[in-house]
């Protein structure tokens, strides 16, 4: 029994480390290649999980939909509007520097929670919405947790690889130029502002699609799933943790930092309740110290970006 | 709805809400103009000022209009704390980066507020003040020490800014970073002054929105986007600017109770930000662009 337990709880985190590594990966996209600064995150996370949520589940009264339909269909859905809310975003605040972009995004994450909290019609405000369908959800507990993994993994995997492949490809090259300097790459005749444009919607849908799967992991999603700033933020630090611009960095980042933060709320949770609560705002405390103590010493992260084109080819 | 109604009920909260979002939105134009970048933990370190206020108050039995300059400086130490800690080295990369750096600071400010005093609502006077009759227009005594510090501690600022030394040198890092470096103004310096007078300032606006509504742990937080909202209508840099802002986010905010649902508060000082980097970017007074 014990065993069975370990390997639930086994389970159970692999799934939550795709689900973030799809959100990594998203803002590494962002970050990691163009250099763009998106504090937002679980807003467009949000967005993903109820698009999917209102698409899937079955028809509730006194709110929009469900609309019954296939899982996939929502999931495709999720990262639809998750582009679409991010779009005019980018497109307003991305021809200034990042900073515009970091305050935007925190206004939009902010709104989007106002409005997941406030419009019964739509999003079923505090209850949520429930009875959203979960893939392989008839098997039995542990059989179906194992297909979720599989799945979320295969998804994760089709990621990586066209993620990776856009990256080699001239516009990744394109993109890193933009980023690493923008000036001599907007003499070239690129058009800056529509790349990070392209990046940031590109990003913002992967995070909806992170959202999606969640939602559907939990058949059930509500405003408290999600605490805003905490989220975002433990995506930033595994990302910078794991190495921005590098893919597997930011999965290994995922898996070390969402490992570091699971185990350390198990052990918060066996202190008596007074001290519990404020243990929980030592590990947020703990987690910004982190970054700053990566950002001091290891800004590259465990896995720095590798060297790409000529100077990579002399090295070898 | 008379015209005193509407003063009453929408204007007054406006200029009060919007004083204490103009104490902020300074020091925001202060850090975007001289070093150069959004600084996301202002909230946070204006909570960690509204608190320090209230442990004086609570603890050491300071009368209360005197834990304000004790905040101001308690706060203006520990930014410059900061600075040395999280920021100062990361000055040789790109800009952005500490922009990253303050978002895990506000994190850590925010959660040692947390940890000391807990998460629940707290206010420094107990009581119901009774607004008092100025031909017509209701006024507490606390909404008018709100407006009156605020005029008072920009123009502390402005005469500063203009008169002394190390105010001519922090315009100039504003204006020119490399003139002014070429001239011989001490950067190590500026930088320590320009976060003592943000510090200070953050206190302020956290010690005044905890007096007119209450202390919570996320009040700064989600001051934030006003007081940036308010700092780029004005124009980055600019400190007249910045006053101007604050006032028309706060009176907007409040004004728009009156079409939109009291949810969406929030809402409406993104929009106003949103609608300044479409149309003017460089907001009304011919601030900064970065």
């Amino acid at each position: 029994m014990e065993w069975l337990g370990l390997l639930n709880y086994a389970v159970f985190m692999a799934i939550f480390i795709c689900i973030y590594a799809l959100l990594a990966i998203g803002l590494n996209i962002q970050w990691g290649f163009t250099g763009l600064f998106n504090a937002g995150i679980a807003g467009f996370f949000a967005v993903g999980a109820y698009t999917s949520a209102i698409l899937t589940s079955p028809p509730e009264a006194g709110r929009v939909g469900g609309f019954d339909m296939p899982v996939p269909v929502g999931w495709a859905g999720a990262m639809v509007l998750a582009a679409l809310v991010a779009w005019p975003i980018g497109k307003v605040c991305l021809r200034f520097r990042s900073d515009y972009l970091a305050i935007a995004t925190i206004g939009i994450a902010e709104i989007i929670r106002l409005v997941i909290k406030s419009e019964d019609w739509l999003t079923g405000s505090a209850r949520g919405i429930t009875g959203i369908p979960r893939p392989f959800g008839d098997l039995p507990y542990i059989h179906s947790q194992l297909a979720y993994l599989a799945l979320v993994a295969g998804v994760l995997l089709v990621v990586y690889l066209l993620v990776e492949r856009q990256i080699r490809s001239p516009w990744g090259r394109m993109m890193r130029a933009i980023r690493d300097n923008e000036l001599a790459a907007r003499a070239m005749g690129k058009d800056v502002p529509s790349r990070r444009l392209e990046a940031f919607v590109f990003g913002a849908a992967l995070m909806g699609l992170g959202g999606a799967l969640f939602a559907h992991l939990n058949r059930a999603i509500t405003p408290e799933a999600i605490d805003p700033m905490v989220a975002t933020f433990l995506v930033w630090i595994m990302l910078i943790l794991g190495g921005s611009g590098n893919n597997r960095g930011a999965i290994l980042g995922v898996a070390v930092v969402w490992v570091i933060w699971s185990f350390s709320e198990i052990l918060t949770d066996r202190f008596p309740p007074e001290v519990a609560v404020k243990a929980k705002y030592i590990r947020v405390f703990l987690i910004g110290l982190m970054l700053q103590v990566v950002l001091r010493f290891r800004p590259e992260g465990i896995l720095p970006e590798p060297q790409r084109g000529a100077a990579a080819k002399e090295k070898r | 709805m008379d015209f005193l109604e509407f003063v009453n009920f929408y204007i007054v909260p406006g200029l009060v809400l919007g004083s204490i979002y103009a104490l902020g939105a300074v020091g925001i134009t202060l850090v975007f103009a001289i070093l150069r970048y959004a600084h996301l933990a202002h909230g946070d370190m204006a909570t960690l000022g509204a608190f320090v206020a209230f442990a004086a108050v609570t603890l050491a039995g300071v009368p209360l209009y005197a834990a304000l300059p004790i905040a101001m400086v308690a706060t203006a130490l520990v930014a410059v704390g900061i600075d040395r800690l999280f920021y100062d080295y990361l000055r040789e990369r790109p800009r952005i980066v500490t922009v990253m750096a303050s978002l895990g600071v506000a994190l850590m400010v925010r959660s040692v507020v947390q940890v000391i005093w807990g998460v629940d609502a707290e206010t420094y006077t107990r009581g119901i003040v009774r607004p008092e009759n100025w031909w017509g227009i209701r006024l507490k005594d606390r909404e008018i020490a709100t407006v009156l510090t605020m005029i008072g501690l920009v123009l502390c600022l402005q005469l500063f800014l203009m008169k002394t030394k190390w105010g001519k040198a922090m315009r100039a890092m504003s204006d020119n970073p490399n003139l002014a470096l070429l001239s011989g103004v001490d950067n190590a310096k500026v930088v320590f002054v320009t976060w003592m007078i943000v510090g200070g300032l953050c206190a302020a606006a956290g010690f005044f929105l905890g007096l007119n509504t209450e202390l919570k742990s996320m009040m700064g937080w989600q001051m934030l986007l006003p007081m940036f909202a308010a700092a780029i209508l004005g124009g980055v840099g600019r400190i007249e600017g910045a006053v101007i802002g604050g006032l028309v986010v706060g009176v907007v905010e409040e004004v728009s109770v009156m079409f939109l649902p009291s949810e969406y508060k929030a809402a409406t000082a993104f929009a106003i930000l949103l609608v300044m980097l479409i149309v003017r970017p460089t907001g009304l007074l011919r601030g900064k662009v970065l």
